[in-house]
């Protein structure tokens, strides 16, 4: 037997259970209750202004999100990939730990603290909580890329009279940008999609996107669940396009 | 002072990440129903966890059980197809290739609700009835993934020739395999168990989408049934707690033994 026949048995699993229910998506979506096709699940949704609004209210919190993941991640990721200015790997570790916890547990954790604290949970909460959650998903796939980036051509740009903020602005970002573009798919997805983190953290106040499809889900509306999970598929397609990069800072978190 | 800022930022940062794990462990030393309220020290929680005298006890400890045999099993096999496919994968060229590395990202793309419902609606279209077995082929879907990934690399990395010479010095294909191929993959297959053992720990929207109707609770499926009703049962609080604990040395562990590895091969 040839040894790229190996991979046979995966390519099977992956056909039932990644494409084929990707199919199911497609095809509920387009069924009514008996089977029949029918466009109505999709018109549904634009004429449905409490789904339209949690539409448009999970993209721009995850807009915001990814936003101020980027600007408090991006300085993080540098000083801890600067060997000038942290010596230790235990600081990286303990910037990763939190995406090996259940987000769950997390978000509690945080609902609780804001509750002791006497702040209202709304708005702010939701988006603090947000980052919380998706900060370390930011940091580690930028830190990965300027630890692996070869000083060289920082220094090249030095010797040939850069200033240290036009080395940062016209070397190091510029090819850090892989990384970015791997934290912002992280972070903007996982947002929009999230079910139950947003309803912990606004006391179920603000719905996101993620528990519109879940809600239509469990009360047996498939089929019009199945239409904004297709919704959302598509948006990810888009976002997908925009990071073509992204596989060299994916893997070995290990 | 540079470095000095550059310090301060990141423990600034830190101590705000952390701030609600520390509190959760503060708390978890007081025996008061809700977290803020200090009645005075004590491991009574500690206890009850351990000796399952709380209410509702028998759901939360069948909780932790079946989030690590799920974690378990679904790792095991993950470990295996993920391997098998890697080695697959590896001698294939082309289109061919393109195509099932395309197909192997997609569940990692895919945000958790999308899986958990494309997985529903599976189930629902081929009438499986839905419980352990189901929620462990999902965790095999987007497990196994994570396991290709980090197979591959090493065999990248791996010469060739050095199977085709334990063939060719009389070992069978399966003493080749055993004793040549397994050894020096076996540092991507477990990066690759463990990944898919803590996806698996850390899923929460796919076990909730198909879980079934049987009652079925992983841990991330207790907190949420358990948070919703109101109020968390106070005995999650040490449980956290210990698995931060676990994870933060774990985690550490493993860093400074790559640390090590680095130095003395360099």
């Amino acid at each position: 037997m040839k040894r790229s026949h190996w991979s046979i048995p995966y390519v099977v699993f992956l056909t039932i259970f990644v494409v084929l229910p990707l199919v199911l998506i497609l095809v509920y979506a387009f069924q009514d209750g008996s089977g029949h096709f029918t466009f109505s699940n999709i018109t549904k949704f634009f004429s449905d202004s409490d789904a339209l609004g949690t539409f448009a209210v999970s993209i721009e919190v995850a807009i915001e999100n990814t936003l101020i993941c980027i600007l408090l991640g991006y300085p993080a990721a540098w000083i801890l990939a600067n060997k000038e200015l942290n010596r230790s790997a235990v600081t990286i570790v303990l910037f990763i730990m939190p995406m090996w916890i259940n987000a769950l547990m997390r978000t509690l954790a945080t609902a609780e603290l804001f509750n002791v604290f006497g702040i209202t949970l709304g708005k702010g909460t939701l988006l603090f909580g947000m980052v919380y959650d998706y900060l370390p998903f930011m940091i580690y796939p930028i830190y990965n890329v300027l630890n692996k980036m070869d000083k060289s051509y920082a220094e090249a740009a030095q010797d040939l009279g850069a200033t240290p903020w036009e080395v940062f602005w016209k070397v190091t970002v510029p090819l850090s940008m892989p990384g970015v573009s791997s934290g912002i798919l992280m972070v903007f997805m996982p947002t929009v999609s999230t079910f139950a983190i947003s309803e912990f953290l606004t006391n179920n106040k603000i719905k996101l996107f993620g528990t519109i499809i879940q809600e239509n889900i469990n009360s047996s509306m498939w089929n019009y669940g199945a239409a904004l999970a297709l919704i959302m598929l598509i948006i990810i397609g888009i976002t997908t396009l925009f990071s073509d990069e992204r596989k060299e800072a994916e893997g070995g978190l290990v | 002072m540079k470095k000095f800022l550059a310090q301060a930022y990141i423990w600034i940062l830190l101590i705000l990440l952390y701030a609600p794990l520390v509190f959760i462990a503060i708390f978890s030393f007081t025996e008061s129903r809700v977290m803020g309220n200090w009645t005075g020290f004590s491991t009574k929680l500690y206890a009850n966890l351990f000796t399952g005298n709380m209410q509702g006890s028998s759901s939360l400890i069948s909780a932790v059980e079946n989030t690590l045999l799920i974690a378990l099993v679904s790792a095991l096999v993950s470990m295996l197809l993920g391997t098998i496919a890697a080695i697959g994968i590896h001698n294939l060229h082309g289109r061919k290739k393109q195509a099932i590395s395309f197909l192997n990202n997609i569940p990692m793309i895919n945000p958790d609700v999308i899986t958990g419902v494309s997985l529903f609606l599976l189930f629902v279209f081929l009438h499986i009835s839905q419980g352990y077995v189901t929620v462990i082929l999902a965790h095999i879907s987007f497990g196994t993934p994570y396991v290709v990934l980090s197979v591959l690399p090493k065999l990248r990395q791996m010469n060739p020739n050095i199977y085709e010479a334990a063939l060719d010095l009389g070992a069978t294909p399966s003493q080749a395999l055993w004793k040549v191929l397994v050894p020096q993959l076996r540092p991507g297959m477990v990066s690759g168990f463990i990944l898919a053992f803590t996806m698996s720990l850390d899923d929460f929207a796919v076990t909730f989408f198909t879980r079934g109707t049987i009652g079925l609770d992983t841990l991330s499926t207790y907190i949420y049934t358990d948070a919703r009703k109101g109020g968390l049962t106070p005995e999650l609080r040490p449980l956290m707690t210990l698995i931060f604990l676990i994870i933060l040395i774990l985690l550490i562990v493993i860093n400074v033994r790559q640390a090590k590895a680095k130095k003395q091969f360099s």
